[in-house]
Parts: structure tokens; sequence; C-alpha cells
């Protein structure tokens, strides 16, 4: 293959990367941004839509589109709704003091991974696409569903763009996040804007884990890297800022899918880490972040 | 004196120990005692320095390569071995605090997390000479110190608790002298220590060494009594690990961390009869631990009854 395919293979992979990256650190954006809360579960929230995805299509009796469709209404909804039992039960408790819910969401973490682990095993399970439908590129053939997740992705992430922006529920959200006290004595009721806010979150990052496990097998481990790179997105976009995440989403994406053809992996992962640390030290409030 | 006493009647009954404990549960004691050196360092910074750190496994993992690499390589002994590894643990603390302490609260976590999880994937990369995920076996010639075999037990014992001493002791005087004092003022009120002319930058740098000097001792000491160096200690969960045991032996507590990580291991130890779900255990102990007790067992006895605890 020459070089010019070559890259546009990487770029559209990366792409689908991106939508994905899009998705998952867009809730933790949203976490972050409304409750000043850092959700290192958030992967597993990721991992765990991925693996009820798996679980809802292998018990779903009907043809694999409906099933993918009962999986994509079904596990963001259960996900939500353990996050917003999460939110009761543990970070109410700690008065979402920072340093507290951090601990509290790591051991999260390892609770949702070791049940993960005992319920659905160590082994990795494939998910049938809804679909089979390949676009013939001149140069080679590109799977028709990796461009419906994409495309996908990106009205989900319009529709919650216009969630925040035009309806009252998002007025509130963005009212909590701004100042939390004077929107109390304004009559919100914080603690359920905190619970919404959280079980969206989480919806958002198991809905990025049903829309890749068609592309990339359900396994209990799964959450850790998008954890990771949503960190990175979140801080290069500017901690709470949901249109710094999408840019930075997208250049972390397409970077990925492109050094990851011409480089090792790992030297890359090595870089971005260290790059994204240096920003944190550098430039705290992200590469696009509004506030100085 | 109260103090004084207590602690070294700790280190008596951990020296007897050896006598009344099975071969099986000495190693573990011995495993214990270099994982408590780990958290008495974690302690300092996060404890009583109030520097909440997600990156302590680089520095654990510093001191176990420091002293590791030399003693595979070029067959260093385990006594220069140690000082590699004791300064190779502070050195990346100074290095990482240098500039992850320009950042506070939850940034100096992510910061840490990320520095640690570079380090981390560096130990991958370089896998032809650090082993990786594999790791190394440290060769038994490199596991003598003035002449006694470190990889049997009773010495092996010995130089756990040698250091442990060392470290439990050097927190308590630490703990007690004016500079600690001072690294307790940048927990409790950072800008009142600034107007008090102190600078919270260098006191915390300090500390952070300090810290890193236990852990990059911890790793070394675990690099020789146990003779096996690899990445898997260098993971995220290595840093998970001493802030568990601070939290449930008591923050800001000299005897908490040693008391967590007994507490942890035997906790672990009696479940695997029932279940082995370990990780389920630790994330279950750090919920339950942040909500109910988050002063650890020893800083609520402090709270409640023993005012005199360090």
């Amino acid at each position: 293959m020459a070089f010019g395919p070559f890259l546009l293979l990487a770029l559209m992979e990366g792409l689908v990367t991106a939508a994905i990256l899009a998705l998952a650190a867009a809730g933790l954006s949203l976490v972050f941004g409304v409750m000043r809360v850092v959700n290192v579960a958030h992967g597993e929230f990721y991992m765990l839509g991925a693996v009820l995805a798996w679980a809802v299509t292998t018990m779903f009796p009907g043809p694999p589109a409906l099933a993918f469709l009962a999986a994509v209404i079904i596990a963001p909804l259960v996900v939500a709704a353990l996050a917003a039992a999460a939110d009761g039960l543990i970070l109410k408790r700690l008065n979402y003091d920072p340093e507290a819910t951090i601990v509290a969401t790591i051991g999260l973490l390892y609770i949702l991974q070791q049940a993960a682990l005992s319920l659905y095993g160590p082994n990795a399970n494939p998910v049938t696409a809804p679909f089979e439908w390949r676009i013939q590129l001149p140069w080679f053939g590109y799977s028709g569903y990796k461009l419906f997740v994409v495309a996908a992705a990106g009205l989900v992430l319009l529709a919650l763009w216009q969630f925040m922006t035009r309806t009252k529920a998002g007025l509130v959200m963005r009212a909590t996040q701004v100042d939390r006290s004077t929107a109390q004595a304004f009559g919100i009721n914080v603690d359920r804007v905190y619970m919404g806010t959280f079980a969206l979150g989480a919806g958002l990052a198991a809905l990025a884990g049903v829309l890749i496990v068609p592309i990339q097998q359900a396994q209990y481990l799964m959450g850790h890297d998008p954890l990771l790179l949503s960190f990175i997105v979140v801080i290069i976009g500017g901690l709470g800022s949901l249109r710094g995440t999408l840019i930075a989403a997208l250049i972390i994406g397409l970077s990925d899918g492109v050094i990851s053809m011409f480089f090792t992996p790992t030297l890359a992962k090595i870089l971005a880490t260290l790059l994204v640390a240096m920003v944190l030290v550098f430039r705290p409030q992200g590469l696009f972040g509004a506030k100085a | 004196m109260k103090v004084w006493t207590l602690h070294l009647a700790l280190l008596a009954v951990l020296f007897t120990a050896q006598f009344w404990l099975s071969p099986y549960h000495a190693t573990n004691l011995a495993r214990i005692m270099v994982l408590a050196v780990f958290a008495m360092g974690y302690n300092l910074a996060f404890g009583y320095t109030g520097l909440l750190s997600l990156g302590h496994a680089l520095l654990l993992a510093a001191g176990m390569y420091a002293a590791g690499l030399p003693a595979q390589l070029w067959g260093w002994t385990a006594g220069p071995a140690l000082i590699a590894g004791l300064a190779g643990g502070g050195l990346m603390a100074a290095a990482l605090g240098l500039l992850a302490l320009r950042t506070a609260g939850v940034s100096f976590m992510i910061v840490t997390l990320m520095f640690a999880q570079a380090g981390f994937l560096t130990l991958l990369y370089f896998a032809p000479i650090t082993g990786g995920d594999d790791g190394f076996a440290v060769a038994a010639a490199s596991r003598t110190l003035l002449g006694f075999d470190l990889s049997t037990d009773t010495p092996r014992f010995l130089a756990a608790l040698t250091i442990f001493a060392a470290g439990l002791l050097a927190s308590l005087v630490l703990v007690r002298s004016s500079f600690g004092r001072t690294m307790v003022a940048m927990r409790e009120n950072e800008e009142r220590s600034r107007m008090l002319g102190y600078n919270p930058f260098t006191v915390k740098l300090a500390a952070l060494t300090i810290s890193g000097l236990y852990a990059g001792a911890a790793g070394a000491a675990y690099a020789i009594l146990f003779g096996y160096v690899g990445a898997s200690f260098a993971t995220i969960q290595y840093s998970i690990l001493p802030m568990l045991y601070v939290l449930m032996g008591g923050a800001g507590t000299t005897l908490g961390p040693f008391l967590g990580a007994l507490l942890m291991f035997v906790l672990i130890e009696a479940a695997t009869g029932v279940t082995t779900a370990h990780q389920f255990i630790v994330g279950a102990a750090l919920v339950v631990l942040i909500l109910f007790a988050p002063k650890g067992l020893l800083g609520t006895l402090r709270e409640r009854w023993v005012r005199w605890l360090p």
C-alpha cells in the first residue's frame, strides 16, 4: 500500500478512537466540571458498558441488529443506575471532598473490576456487529460499522451539547457548576443534580464501551487505557470544558492512530503521558482552558 | 518517655517474633516490615505534610532498580546496592517534587499518577535491560551483607527488622523535631505558615525527598531480601497500597503504617480461604475507611483516648 492510503487508513482508525474517547472523556469532564470529583472509576464504567453489552446480546433472542439496539439502551441505563447508587451511598457522604472522593473511587475501581472478573471471567468475548457492511475504497475495504460509531458518537455529543445549552436541566447543571451554594439558595436540589450528573457521566462512558465492543472484545481490564486517555483528553482540553474536551479528543485520537501506526505504542504512550503531566505542571488550566 | 518505651517495646516484640513464628510467617513478617518502611515514607508525605501522592510506586521502583540493576549488571553486593537504592529513591523523589510540587491538591495527585505511569511504561520499553513485566531474579552473590547470606531466613528477618527499626525511629525523631512541626503546619494551613516565614515549596520538597528515601530503601530491601525485581512494582497498585496501609493504620501516626500493613496482610491472608477476590477486599477497605474512619485506627484511638500517641 502506498503512503497516502496508508495515512488515510491511520487517520480513519484515529477518528474511531477519537469518537470513543470523546464520549468517555465528555462524561469524565462533565463529572469533574459540575461536581469537582475526579472519578478514577470512570474506566470501569466503560468496561461495564462493554461487558453488559456482551451479556445483553448473548441473552437477547432476536437478530443481531435488535440485540445490539437493546444493548445500546440497557447497558448505559444499568451503569447509570449503578453510578447513581454509588453517588448516594459513597460520594454524597464524603461531601464531595476532592481528595476523599479520589480515594473512594479508587476503591470503587477495585470493587467493580473484581466484580467483573468474578462474574464475567478473565476471558475476552466478542460481540457481533449489528450489521455487516464494508465500504470498498480504491485501496482497501473499510468496516462500515466503524464509520457508524463515529457518526453515532457525533450525534450523541451534539445531543449532549444541546442538552447542556438548551434545556432547563442543562441550565441547572451549569448553574451548579458555576456556584453550588448560590444554586442551592435558588432552590435547586444540588444533591439530585450531582446524582444525575454522575449517572450521566457514567452512562456516557458505558455507551462508549457498548459502541467499541464489536470492534474490540469485552474484557475486564479494558477500562484501564480509556481512563488514562480520558484523563489526558480532559486535562489537555481544560478540566471541565466540554468544547476543549472535544478538540483534545480529536487531537489525541488522530495522533494516537497515526503514531501507533508508525511507532511502537509504548514509546507513544510514554511521550503522551509525560507531555500531559508537563501540561498540568506548567499550564494547569489546560491548552484550551478559558480561565487563567 | 512513654513514646520511646512504646516504640522500643514494639521493636523488641518484633525481634522475638522470629523465635515463636513459623519460618513461613516470619518471612511474611519480614515482607510486611519492608512494605511498612515504604508506607512510613508515604505517611511522612501524606499523613504529616498533606501531600496525597498517587505516584509512590515510581519511588519504590526507583530504589528497587537502583539496587537491582547494578547487582545484576556489575555484581554489586548488598551494601552498596542498598545505598544506591536509598539514593535512587531520594533523587527520584526530588526530581518528581521539583515538577509536581508546582501543583497542589487534585492536580498533584494526577501529575504524580502520570509520572509514575510514564516510569512504569519506561521500564516496559527498556525490557531487554529491566526484564519488563517478568523482571529478573537478583543473583545470590549480590545478596550477601558483611558475610551474611540474606537469602536465608534469620539474616533476612534481622536485616528487615534493622531497616524497619531505623526507619521507625528516624520518623519518630523527625516528626517530633521542629521540622516535623513545620511539615504539619504545611498540612494544616499552608498560607499561614507562609506568612510566618516558611517557604512551603522547600518544606514540601524536603518532606517528599525524605519520603522518597524511605520508598527507595524499601524497594532496595525488597530486591535484596526477596531476590526479585520487576516492573509490576511500578504499577499504580503499588501507589495505592501504601495509601491503603496509612489510611487503615492512621495517617499522621508513627506506628500507623506498620499496623495498617500488618492488618491488611492478615485480612487478605484470612480471606484467602473464603474467596480469591483480593481486589474486592482492597477496594472495600478503601471505601469503608474513607467513609467511616478517615483517621484510621491509631488516629481514632489518639483522638478519643490516647492523646500522647505520636
